[in-house]
C-alpha cells in the first residue's frame, strides 16, 4: 500500500479519536438545549470545573484554601489523605448534581420563558462565575489527573496492523493512543446509556416531553423544575466525562473551558437538537481538521487547525442552516 | 348547592353525584384585562359541565385556572370538598384532573403511542436505580401501562396510527390524541378546550359520541368548553354561560337557552 493511504487512514483514525471529545462536549449542549431551549455557553467550564474538582478531591487539597489562609493567617493546603479515584468520582458527581440544583434554583427558574438570548447571558455569566469559583476553590496551577487511565501508544494495535503495509518499510503498523481508545469506549458507553436512560425509564421519558413541549408536559403532571435539575446534572456528568478524558490527556488547565468553543461548529454540523448529530458532528470535525492539515497544513503554512472547524461550519451554515439532522425549515406564511 | 351529598338525575336517568370542584368567587387579572370577574359555579360527580360564551369571554381562562395554569388574583378552589392551595399545573395534573389544549399540545417528535404513554407517567412508580437493578418489577409495570394505553387507544379507535409520528396526523386526529393522552391518566376530572374546533360534521359526530362514552363507561366527571350550541345541548347536563368574564347564566341546556341575558350576549357577537 502507498504511504499516503496508510497514513492517510492513520490521521483518520487519530482524527476520529479527537472528535469523540468533541462529541462528548457538544452532546452537554445539546442536553440541556433541547431540554429547557438554554444554549449552556458554561458547558466548558463545566467540564474544567468538575476535573479540578476531582482532582482536588483525589489528591486531598482543601478547597478555597488560599482564602482561608489569607484570612485566617493559617497555613492549610492539603488534608493529607489520598483518595481512590472510584471514590473521588462518585462524590464529584454529587458536587455536580448539587450544582445543577443550585443553577436551577437561584438562576434559571426565574428566567422561565425569557428570550433565549437572555438564558445565553446569563450562561455567560455562570461560565465566567463558576471559572472564578473553579480558581478559589482549587488554584489555577496545572495539575495532572491521574484516574488510572491507560496512556502511551497501543503497541498491540501496533503490532496487529503492521501487515497492512504489505511490505512498506516504512509503515510500522497504526499508532493509536491507548487513553484515545479508552476514550472511545468510555464515550459510546456512554451515549448508549443516555439513549437507553431517555427511552425506557420514567425519568427519560419525562425528559423527552419536557424537551417536546414544556405546556403538554406540566398537563400530565410532569415537574419541570425537577426534570431540569436531572438534565443540568446529567449535562455535569457528561463534562465530568470530558474533563476526566481531557484532563488525562493535557492536563487540567483552564484552557480546557475553550474546548467548549470546538463545540461550536460541531453543534453547528449536527444541529442543536440531535444527540446523533452532536456524535457525528464531533467527528466530522475531528476527521476534517486532522485530514485537512494532513493534506493542505503543509501549503497553508501549518496550524489549519485552529480555524477549519470554523469555516466549515460557516459553509455549512449557508448550505444547510439546520444541520445534519435537523428537519428542514420551512417558514409558514 | 353546596350540600356535597345531595345531587340530581339527569334527564336521561343518570345519577349526578355531589359536588368535585368548586370555584368560588374567582377574579383573574391581567394587568387592566378582567378575564375572570368574580364568578362561582360547581362541578359535579359524573357531570358533563359545559362552559360556553363568546370570543374572548374568559372560557379558557377558566380552564386553566381549574388546571393550575392560571393563578386567580381572588377567589378560592374546592376539590373534594377541600380548599386548594396555589397549586402548580403537574400538582394538579397529580391530583387527577387531566386537560386538553384549545391550540392543541402534543409531544410532536413522538409517535400517537408514546404520546398517550406519557399520560401514565404518574403511574410508573418504579424509580430509576430499581429500574436498572430489578428488571422484573419494571417490566411489569411497563406491561400493566402498556395495555391502561392499549384500551384507551382501542376504545378511541386509533389503532391504525399508534405507530405514527403526531406531526404527521391531521388536525381532527391530533385532537383525539390529545384525548387519548389525558384519558390515560384515568382522570377524576377532565377538562377539555374546544375538543371540536376545526372539525367537520362527521370528526364532530365522532367526538361527541367519545365524550359521551368516556363520562357513561368511565365515569369521567367532563367539564368542555365548545362554540357549538347544537353540541352543547346534545352533550351537556349542565352549562355555565360568560360574557366578558362575568358568568351571565347557569343552569340546564334548556334554562340557559331561553335567559335573556344569553340570547342578548350571543345576538350580534361574532363567534364561530
Ligand atoms: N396569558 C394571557 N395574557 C394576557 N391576557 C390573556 C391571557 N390569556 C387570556 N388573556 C385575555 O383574557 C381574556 C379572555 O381570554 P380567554 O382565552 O380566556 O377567552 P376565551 O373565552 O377562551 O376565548 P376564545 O373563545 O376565543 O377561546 C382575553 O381578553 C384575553 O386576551
Ligand atoms: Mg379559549
Amino acid at each position: 500500500m502507498p504511504d499516503s493511504l496508510l497514513f492517510g487512514t492513520e490521521v483518520v483514525l487519530n482524527g476520529l479519536m479527537a472528535g469523540v471529545l468533541y462529541a462528548l462536549v457538544a452532546l452537554g449542549f445539546v442536553l440541556i438545549y433541547k431540554a429547557s431551549g438554554i444554549f449552556n455557553y458554561a458547558q466548558g467550564v463545566m467540564a474544567l470545573f468538575a476535573a479540578m474538582t476531582l482532582y482536588g478531591i483525589m489528591v486531598g487539597q482543601v478547597p478555597f484554601s488560599h482564602l482561608i489562609n489569607a484570612i485566617f493567617g493559617t497555613h492549610i493546603h492539603h488534608f493529607g489523605w489520598e483518595i481512590p479515584a472510584i471514590l473521588a468520582i462518585i462524590v464529584t458527581v454529587v458536587v455536580m448534581v448539587a450544582f445543577a440544583w443550585l443553577v436551577q434554583q437561584y438562576i434559571f427558574r426565574h428566567l422561565v420563558g425569557q428570550e433565549p438570548i437572555i438564558l445565553f447571558m446569563a450562561t455567560i455569566g455562570l461560565a465566567y462565575f463558576l471559572e472564578g469559583v473553579a480558581d478559589l476553590m482549587w488554584g489555577s496551577e496545572i495539575k495532572a489527573l491521574d484516574v488510572g487511565l491507560p496512556q502511551g501508544g497501543s503497541f498491540w494495535i501496533e503490532e496487529n496492523t503492521q501487515w497492512l503495509g504489505m511490505g512498506n518499510e516504512n509503515f510500522y503498523g497504526f499508532f493509536l493512543d491507548q487513553l484515545d481508545l479508552i476514550a472511545t469506549v468510555i464515550a459510546a458507553v456512554l451515549v448508549i446509556a443516555l439513549v437507553a436512560f431517555s427511552q425506557y425509564t420514567k425519568q427519560g421519558r419525562a425528559m423527552r416531553a419536557v424537551a417536546d413541549d414544556h405546556q403538554a408536559a406540566l398537563s400530565v403532571g410532569i415537574n419541570l423544575n425537577f426534570i431540569w435539575v436531572l438534565v443540568w446534572s446529567v449535562a455535569g456528568f457528561v463534562a465530568l466525562v470530558a474533563g476526566i478524558v481531557w484532563g488525562s490527556k493535557s492536563g487540567v488547565q483552564f484552557s480546557l473551558s475553550l474546548i467548549a468553543l470546538k463545540a461550536l461548529p460541531v453543534l453547528m454540523l449536527g444541529g442543536f437538537t440531535s444527540i446523533p448529530g452532536a456524535i457525528v458532528g464531533g467527528l466530522i470535525i475531528g476527521v476534517g481538521e486532522k485530514l485537512f492539515e494532513f493534506a493542505l497544513g503543509p501549503a497553508l503554512g501549518g496550524a489549519t487547525e485552529n480555524w477549519f472547524a470554523y469555516v466549515l461550519a460557516l459553509v455549512f451554515l449557508v448550505f444547510r442552516p439546520q444541520g445534519l439532522f435537523g428537519e428542514k425549515i420551512i417558514e409558514r406564511v | 348547592m353546596l350540600d356535597a351529598s345531595e345531587g340530581y338525575t339527569t334527564e336521561d336517568g343518570r345519577k349526578i353525584g355531589g359536588v368535585v370542584m368548586e370555584m368560588k368567587n374567582i377574579t383573574l387579572r391581567f394587568g387592566g384585562v378582567v378575564a375572570i370577574k368574580d364568578i362561582s359555579f360547581d362541578i359535579r360527580e359524573g357531570e358533563i359541565r359545559a362552559i360556553i360564551g363568546p370570543n374572548g369571554a374568559g372560557k379558557s381562562s377558566m380552564l386553566n385556572v381549574i388546571s393550575g395554569f392560571y393563578v386567580p388574583q381572588e377567589g378560592e378552589v374546592f376539590f373534594h370538598g377541600k380548599k386548594r392551595p396555589q397549586m402548580r399545573p403537574y400538582e394538579v395534573a397529580r391530583q387527577g384532573i387531566a386537560r386538553t389544549f384549545q391550540n392543541i399540545a402534543l409531544f410532536e417528535g413522538m409517535s400517537v403511542l408514546d404520546n398517550v404513554m406519557t399520560g401514565r407517567l404518574n403511574y410508573m412508580k418504579t424509580g430509576l436505580f430499581q429500574q436498572a437493578l430489578w428488571k422484573g418489577k419494571a417490566e411489569q409495570e411497563e406491561t400493566e401501562n402498556r395495555e391502561a394505553v392499549e384500551k384507551i387507544i382501542d376504545f378511541l379507535e386509533i389503532q391504525h396510527i399508534r405507530k405514527t409520528p403526531v406531526a404527521r396526523l391531521p388536525y381532527g386526529l391530533k385532537k383525539r390524541v390529545e384525548l387519548a393522552r389525558a384519558l390515560a391518566a384515568e382522570p377524576k376530572l377532565l377538562l377539555l378546550d374546544e375538543p371540536m374546533a376545526g372539525m367537520n360534521v362527521e370528526e364532530k359526530e365522532d367526538m361527541s359520541r367519545f365524550i359521551l362514552d368516556v363520562n357513561d363507561e368511565f365515569g369521567t366527571t367532563i367539564a368542555l368548553i365548545e362554540h357549538d350550541m347544537g353540541v352543547v345541548m346534545d352533550l351537556s347536563d349542565r352549562v355555565v354561560v360568560m360574557d366578558y368574564g362575568k358568568k351571565i347564566g347557569d343552569g340546564t341546556p334548556d334554562e340557559v337557552r331561553s335567559n335573556q341575558a344569553v340570547i342578548d350576549a350571543y345576538l350580534g357577537v361574532s363567534h364561530d
